[in-house]
């Protein structure tokens, strides 16, 4: 007999939930919380978890691949300062501690008071077989200035779930291929996507 | 440099561009000697195929000479390479298993949102095709850009003509890929729908693999005359009911293996072609289906459809039931390219096969556009239009 009753929570991650109390059970997931916007994706890379561990835990090489965020110092062993491009030719600014570091599985982060975008989230790498490693982001954060900074974000097309998809996608370009793919002809053209 | 950019619904242009740069370690520069232009070229000139900017350079048909190299680049100045049309990295879990077309990362990560969309997972990049599939100039210009140039590109032994080596690029393999997706078994009957480029090249191919009788089926009479050439039988679908022709020929049984080589642009006066048209036009449906459907009526019991037609959207009035009953199997899929290049290559230099007979019209890349008018309005005559940047312009 198929089980019937809708009080069993399924098996599709709590990113996709359609609606009830995932915000809630991800927070759980968290060693510590900041935020109240979920994003999740997964990306399977063809390389060992070690090294693709070993290459996020250096948080400033992170800018390689991450299109919006310009530079992260790391201020100590657990602490970095994030600068990430915000709508408008501005910038936003945090401050990350490392709340939980475990070598080739996961790192998880919330940034410290006074932020101007609260955050934290976690990376986990599994092994995946042949297929190399998944590897999964879940992170939460508070959007700026609230539903419109979302939709100024969105505009700019830099709303974080979207965002998130295209760094991992060139996380996984960049280890796999050891290059970032681009179809610009020249070098003008590079900046110019750049600059976006 | 000068480039063939596509403006619009048949207004293609040669004008002058920035000439491409090494940009990422593994990249190299081609100066390009041949460049062909593809029946699916003619999709972009309809206007079929969305995602095209104002701009973009055409042309994933060429081949040249290497000018530049990056530093992980394994190509050496002075070589003469054909490059083939989908963009592998040679890295990830599907170039492992020589799916070169669906690999992960030869599309840049922000077009890859635009075919996550539409298809679910995002495929390889291909050379001048719309942003969809990457946004990549192609080459129909004097230079192009070839990433993973380590990868994709394979050099030509001397002693061999562009002419002889230039459809390694993309149209032999998709023939050739489109007869092997027949699996093809001793004794069998193989039709086959478009006898354009790739059609040719698949009658040609499914011959080579053991097929008994092939059967081409085109309205030009000259396409029709070179598939006979091969050995091929032939339909005129404007002359003979197609279906009643391929139930007769194989004594009521059906083919064994059909090959739908048309796509999305059929021509003819069906009545499923003509409302597939009057759809399209009005966007409630994207493809013109009508060789598919009747490829799949047509094919015998528990049959092979094999599909390198390219389709790009939704379809209406699909013969589900048909396919299902009757248990056919059906493989499709853009072509595999680097998989098969070394082994075609092989077969040119032996001499099984001959790709020359296919063209019928050389021109400087300057006449690039008066090229794309004559392929699309006379395909009879015209069935494959070969561009050389350094040849002289007639008078």
């Amino acid at each position: 007999m198929p089980d019937t009753r809708d009080d069993i929570r399924d098996d599709a991650p709590l990113t996709t939930a359609k609606h009830g109390d995932a915000l809630d059970e991800a927070k759980a997931a968290l060693v510590e919380d900041r935020g109240d916007s979920l994003v999740g994706r997964s990306v399977t890379i063809n390389r060992p978890r070690a090294e693709l561990y070993a290459f996020w835990r250096d948080f400033a090489r992170l800018p390689a691949f991450m299109e919006n965020v310009e530079r992260v110092d790391m201020l100590d062993e657990r602490t970095s300062h994030w600068v990430v491009k915000a709508p408008g030719g501005r910038t936003v600014e945090w401050d990350a501690v490392i709340t939980e570091d475990r070598p080739g599985e996961l790192i998880a982060w919330a940034s410290t008071e006074g932020a101007d975008v609260p955050n934290s989230g976690r990376i986990d790498f599994r092994d995946a077989g042949e297929r190399g490693t998944v590897v999964t982001a879940t992170i939460l954060y508070d959007p700026p200035a609230g539903l419109l900074g979302k939709l100024i974000a969105r505009m700019f097309q830099r709303e974080p779930a979207i965002q998130a998809r295209r760094d991992l996608r060139r996380f996984k370009q960049l280890m796999e291929t050891g290059e970032i793919a681009t179809a610009a002809r020249n070098r003008r053209e590079l900046e110019e996507e750049e600059e976006g | 440099m000068r480039a063939l950019t596509w403006h619009g619904k048949h207004d293609v242009r040669v004008e002058t561009v920035d000439d491409p740069e090494i940009l990422n370690p593994r990249d190299a520069i081609i100066r390009i000697t041949s460049t062909a232009i593809c029946g699916s070229d003619l999709h972009l000139y309809d206007g079929y195929i969305p995602t095209m900017q104002v701009g973009d350079i055409l042309g994933h048909e060429f081949m040249g000479e290497v000018v530049e190299t990056g530093p992980g680049s394994t190509l050496e100045k002075g070589q003469r390479v054909v490059v083939p049309f989908t963009i592998a990295c040679g890295s990830c879990y599907h170039c492992g298993k020589h799916q070169y077309s669906a690999c992960d990362n030869g599309n840049p990560a922000d077009n890859q949102d635009i075919a996550q969309f539409l298809y679910g997972q995002p495929m390889s990049g291909l050379f001048g095709y719309s942003h969809m599939t990457g946004g990549y100039a192609g080459g129909q210009a004097e230079y192009v850009r070839v990433p993973f140039s380590d990868v994709g590109p394979i050099v030509v032994p001397d002693g061999l003509e562009d002419e002889q080596v230039l459809f390694l690029s993309d149209i032999l393999p998709t023939g050739w890929q489109a007869a092997e997706y027949a699996q093809i078994e001793p004794g069998d009957t193989v039709a086959v729908w478009g006898c354009g480029p790739v059609g040719l090249f698949a009658v040609q191919s499914a011959l080579l693999m053991g097929a008994e009788r092939v059967i081409a089926i085109d309205h030009f009479p000259h396409r029709l005359e070179l598939a006979r050439r091969f050995g091929a039988e032939t339909i005129n679908f404007e002359k003979s009911d197609t279906y009643e022709a391929l139930m007769e020929m194989t004594g009521g049984i059906g083919p064994d293996a059909c090959i739908d080589a048309v796509g999305l642009e059929a021509h003819g006066f069906f009545l499923d072609n003509v409302i597939d048209q009057i759809k399209a036009s009005t966007f409630l449906g994207t493809d013109r289906i009508h060789s598919i459907r009747q490829a799949i009526i047509a094919c015998r019991k528990g049959g092979r459809v094999s599909m390198p037609a390219v389709y790009g959207g939704l379809v209406d009035k699909f013969p589900l039931g048909a396919f299902m009953e009757k248990g056919l199997t059906l493989r499709t899929g853009q072509t595999h390219v680097q998989h098969y290049m070394p082994a075609l290559l092989n077969a040119i230099v032996e001499g099984k096969i001959d790709t020359t007979f296919l063209i019928s019209h050389r021109l400087p890349l300057e006449q690039a556009a008066e090229g794309y008018k004559m392929f699309h309005g006379h395909q009879n005559e015209v069935t494959k239009v070969v561009l050389k940047p350094g040849m002289a312009a007639a008078a």
